[in-house]
């Protein structure tokens, strides 16, 4: 990688981090509605697997959608202003945080209900080999969302039809309040994909480059074997499931624990200053930068107009004849 | 014009659009190697191929979850459940996905997918596998669900349903597989959203579609020889509905009949019957009668299987109800 | 303070009435009691009275407008008061009773059919009938367009719905409001037709008060089913007491003999309280009057009324002579007051001026029943084996079967004849 390329990890998961962060507090402020589920300790998954990824490779992931949208592109305005539910958002105000998608970037979107995507993301893929494009599928999803039946049917058709699928479990230990002890019959969540004969492996979620490196390889399979892969990422959630959670399935010394010592952006920024690839200044000077960037994001989203209600029916039906 | 039965037209309409479009192509439980558990794809394994004919596992979800996902790359799938009553394997696919994408991301994605599926009772094949619960699947916005009563109905509408760029929900009914009517030549498209009058009267209407178009069909002509003049109005779409032809049949005659296969409560009739009433209560003559199923599971035993399904006479009876 | 007067209600089945004639003009003084208006009903000219003392500030309709019962037609304020009219009226309708002239309605429910079109001014809304009208929606909005008055036509639908087929029928038999087709039309042998002198035919639109005792008159024929029990009566004694008490009274003031019959009627109203009933059928009920308020049918120009005599068991012979006479001569006159014609229990009939021998009335809805009195005339009868001489009238009871019965009937026609043949009575 070049230096650039490191750094733009960084900026990333800044940017990531500062977003939920304000995402945070203008729930708080009751300018967002429903759920707002925080990605805040995750950042490097999303961004070390998807920059791995080639342009034609589409990312498909559940409801805890900022970080993947930003590493896939959007920019972090519209990100907010869909938050927001404005017609700038990136779904116009009609998904919300849990609908986030940008097809021009391959994103086809987070989706709410749990499981429910996996099926669509080998269908994906079975439009990619039927069209005989060199694409990759990368299915982002929760440890929860292996215990559900779609998740079943969707691995065992990937393996069946050989499907170019990157099946990635974001294992942060809880499904909403479930530990993944009380919830899954197996322990490592890797191994559900052997009993679909689905090669796999785990990577610690918590350092960027290994997850890069994890992703570089395993996409490199699924792309010249045209089988699915199945890619264990053991990560951890700072904040509640969504906003509100009491946590109580949790004790606040555990949280504090991976905060002081697993905090993702903290271990990349001390790789980056060990390794000489950047300054403790370059990088604090970046992060005051993504500060002012976020701040002007807000202020776009909170400035940029409501939908029409006379839009309520647009977007039914596609075509009808 | 040919006079081929609604299985011929159904296959027909499939194949000529897979050979028209290669994007088309088909996927289900036995549709390749097997030619269709209703026979409708023989053939067409030999044809096409294993790539354009997919077997798949038994998983419903996985099904119409992948069809999703390839109409989203581009393709035209046409995935079959094999009967509608496996449908509810799929519920969460067919109608909180497919229906949803083209609203909920405002516009981006588009999903041109057919789901055929084959609905109704009266084979004695035991309560889980003789529903009628099409009107189950007309409730949510964002899917078309159309249900074609004869052949040329049949392959005009699949034939529109595969190449329009919406999610649409195709019902066949199992005892109308061998039924015959005559199919013109050529592509023949038929419009989705459009009722049509298959039998003009003056009498009275009755509203019906699907199987039942051909219940009311005899039952029509029974009553044509004791005078009464039935006109029959075939909603042939469900979602979304068309009441022109219904309304305008309704304020000629003052009197309607509405006949489904599904139960009564909650059904096709409960929806037509209010919406008559809504936009021509002064022409009502009589209060709106409802020819359905019994509200009990369909039952093995062939007399009270028949005895639960509407028959001929149910509608002579309702007929004569609101004369 | 300026004061509302509003349309009264003058009848229990009255929806509407005609202001035909304002008599206080505006700004003029008026006192209570004054008569405001004259306000043509179906049943008459009833005069309107003004309950309030003060300057007729304004009159809020003109001369021949046609208005809903409760709507304003008046407003009274105090000399010197400005009245704001349209602040004034703004107000919700007084909030309290509309009018002082409102008078109560005999204990049955008044049902506006809402269910009948609004559009059809010149269908008069079923009021008050015993059940429900049944009729489809496609009924009624027929017989709005063609100003058929459903109460007429016979259901033949479930439960006894009205239908297309019903209006049509009902269409197809009813009189053809309009031109009458010309004689010409009727074949009849040359012979004949070149030496018959012909009349003209002409139209006359049916008069309201007509309208009125026909749909009535049906109703009552529809709805109760009738029996009758005829009594003949020796009024030998009585026309003798009458000749006695009319030598000591002027001319203008002698007594009939239908006002012995009023009050023999009213006395024995006190032991069949059956008959001084009223039934609400809607609610299952039967209304027992603590009045018995007996009304006596006069023919009027046009149709009939029944003026009506209060507490009439408390009156003496010569004041319900009296009072009756008061009451047919504003009738007469067109100049009938509400009170004069509502609230009777019982009527009385009386044909004995046209030598009739005995006839059958129609009871007057929401009575029980209703007495036919014949004339009274020189019959040869039987007393003690041998033929005499005797004077007899025939009274013929009408009784709604749904109330009373047969023998109830009978034995009040007994009762009757011991105040009728037994004139003394009648004193006590």
């Amino acid at each position: 990688m070049e230096k650039d390329e490191y750094v733009e990890l960084f900026h990333q998961m800044i940017l990531i981090r500062l977003v939920e962060e304000q995402a945070s507090v203008l729930y708080q402020q009751g300018k967002i509605g429903g759920f707002l589920h925080l990605y805040i300790g995750q950042e490097a998954v999303s961004t070390g697997l998807i920059s791995a990824r080639q342009p034609q490779d589409r990312v498909i992931t559940a409801y805890r959608d900022h970080g993947v949208a930003i590493n896939c592109g959007i920019p972090a305005k519209l990100v907010l202003a869909e938050l927001l539910g404005k017609a700038t958002g990136c779904s116009q105000g009609r998904g919300g945080s849990m609908h986030m998608a940008d097809v021009k970037q391959n994103f086809w979107g987070g989706h709410a209900i749990v499981g429910a995507h996996l099926p669509i993301a080998a269908g994906l893929a079975l439009g990619d080999r039927y069209q005989g494009r060199d694409s990759v599928t990368i299915c982002m999803f929760g440890d929860g969302a292996t215990n559900i039946g779609y998740f079943h049917e969707a691995l065992n058709l990937s393996k069946v039809w050989n499907l170019s699928v990157l099946w990635v479990c974001e294992n942060n230990l809880y499904g909403m309040g479930t530990s993944v002890e009380r919830a899954s019959a197996v322990s490592e969540i890797r191994q559900k994909a052997e009993g679909y004969m689905i090669p796999n492996s785990r990577v610690d979620g918590m350092d960027v480059i290994k997850v890069r490196e994890a992703a570089q390889k395993a996409i490199g399979t699924v792309r010249s074997n045209k089988t699915p892969y199945f890619l264990e990422i053991e990560t951890y959630r700072f904040r509640g499931h969504s906003m509100g959670d009491p946590e109580r399935y949790r004790t606040s010394e555990e949280v504090k624990c991976w905060q002081n010592e697993e905090d993702p952006i903290g271990i990349y920024h001390k790789y980056l200053v060990d390794n000489n690839i950047a300054s403790p200044e370059e990088l604090d000077g970046l992060g005051n930068d993504v500060e002012r960037e976020v701040q002007a994001s807000v202020e776009y989203a909170e400035n940029s107009p409501e939908p029409l209600a006379d839009d309520l029916y647009k977007y039914i039906y596609a075509q009808t004849n | 014009m040919a006079r081929i039965t609604m299985r011929e037209a159904i296959s027909q309409a499939l194949w000529e659009e897979m050979e028209r479009d290669p994007n088309v192509f088909i996927m289900g439980e036995e549709v390749g190697v097997w030619g269709g558990s209703y026979a409708v794809t023989k053939g067409f394994y030999d044809h096409f191929g294993p790539e354009r004919v997919k077997d798949t596992p038994i998983s419903e979800a996985a099904i119409i979850g992948a069809a999703i996902g390839a109409a989203l790359t581009g393709l035209r799938p046409v995935a079959e459940i094999m009967t509608i009553n496996f449908a509810f394997s799929a519920f969460e696919h067919i109608v909180n996905q497919a229906a949803k994408f083209h609203y909920m991301f405002a516009g981006q994605m588009e999903v041109p997918l057919v789901i055929r599926t084959v609905s109704g009772g009266g084979r004695q094949l035991a309560a889980t596998h003789s529903q009628s619960p099409d009107v189950v699947f007309a409730h949510f916005p964002g899917l078309i669900v159309v249900a074609p009563g004869t052949p040329e109905d049949a392959k005009g509408l699949l034939r529109s349903a595969i190449r329009i760029n919406d999610p649409v929900f195709f019902i066949e009914s199992a005892t109308l597989y061998q039924s015959r009517g005559e199919v013109a030549e050529g592509e023949n498209l038929i419009p989705i959203g459009k009722s049509k009058i298959q039998r003009p009267g003056k009498d009275v209407t009755i509203v019906t579609y699907s199987k039942m178009l051909e219940t009311s069909m005899k039952a029509a002509d029974q009553l044509a020889q004791e005078g009464v003049d039935v006109e029959i109005v075939d909603l042939r779409t469900l979602r979304p509905l068309d009441m022109e032809p219904v309304l305008e049949s309704f304020k000629k005659t003052n009197r309607a009949v509405i006949v489904e296969e599904g139960w009564r409560s909650f059904g096709v009739g409960a929806e037509v019957a209010a919406r008559i009433y809504e936009e021509a209560f002064d022409y009502a003559d009589a209060p709106i009668q409802r020819v359905a199923q019994k509200e009990v599971p369909l039952p093995y035993n062939r007399t009270l299987e028949q005895l639960a399904l509407p028959q001929v006479e149910d509608v002579i009876k309702a007929v004569k109800e609101v004369l | 303070m300026a004061q509302i007067i509003s349309m009264p209600k003058l009848g229990f089945d009255m929806a509407e009435g005609t202001l035909v004639r304002w008599v206080i003009h505006e700004g003029e003084m008026v006192t209570k009691g004054a008569v405001l208006a004259e306000i043509e009903t179906d049943k008459a000219t009833v005069e309107v009275e003004s309950e309030f003392v003060g300057v007729l500030v304004s009159q809020l309709v003109p001369q021949g407008t046609v208005v809903p019962i409760n709507d304003p037609i008046a407003v009274i304020g105090e000399p010197g008061e400005q009245v704001n009219i349209d602040a004034f009226l703004g107000k919700p309708a007084g909030g309290e009773k509309p009018s002082a002239l409102e008078r109560s309605v005999e204990g049955v429910t008044v049902q506006t059919a809402s269910a009948l079109s609004a559009s059809a001014p010149t269908v008069e809304a079923p009021t008050g009938e015993p059940g429900s009208l049944r009729a489809s929606p496609l009924a009624r909005s027929m017989a709005t367009e063609l100003g058929i008055d459903l109460r007429m036509v016979q259901g033949t639908g479930p439960g006894g719905r009205i239908t297309k087929k019903d209006i049509e029928s009902y269409q197809a038999k009813a009189p053809e409001p309009v031109i009458a087709k010309t004689p010409s039309a009727v074949h009849m042998p040359p012979a004949l037709t070149s030496k018959a002198f012909i009349r003209e035919t002409h139209n006359l639109p049916l008069p309201k008060l007509r309208a009125a005792i026909g749909r009535r008159m049906t109703e009552s024929m529809q709805q109760s089913p009738h029996f009758y029990v005829t009594h003949d009566y020796d009024v030998g004694a009585l026309l003798d007491r009458r000749k006695e008490i009319n030598a000591l009274l002027s001319e203008d003031d002698k007594l009939s003999v239908n006002d012995f019959v009023v009050r023999a009627v009213a006395l024995s109203l006190l032991e069949f309280p059956n008959l001084n009933a009223s039934l609400d059928i809607k609610n299952s009920t039967l209304i027992y009057h603590g009045e018995i308020n007996v009304g006596v049918a006069v023919a009027v120009e046009n149709g009939l009324l029944t003026v009506v005599n209060r507490n009439t068991d408390q009156k003496s012979v010569h004041q319900i002579s009296s009072e009756i006479k008061i009451v047919i001569k504003r009738a007469r006159e067109g100049k009938v007051r509400s009170e004069d014609i509502e609230g009777s229990t019982f009527t009385v009939s009386n044909l004995g001026m046209y030598e009739v021998d005995q006839f059958t009335a129609i009871i007057n809805p929401p009575e029980a029943a209703i007495l036919a009195v014949g004339s009274a005339r020189q019959v040869p009868v039987i007393t003690n084996g041998e033929i005499k001489i005797g004077n007899r009238m025939k009274a013929t009871l009408s009784v709604d079967h749904r109330v009373s019965d047969g023998a109830e009937g009978a034995k009040f026609l007994q009762a009757l004849a011991k105040y009728i043949e037994e004139p003394m009575r009648l004193l006590i």
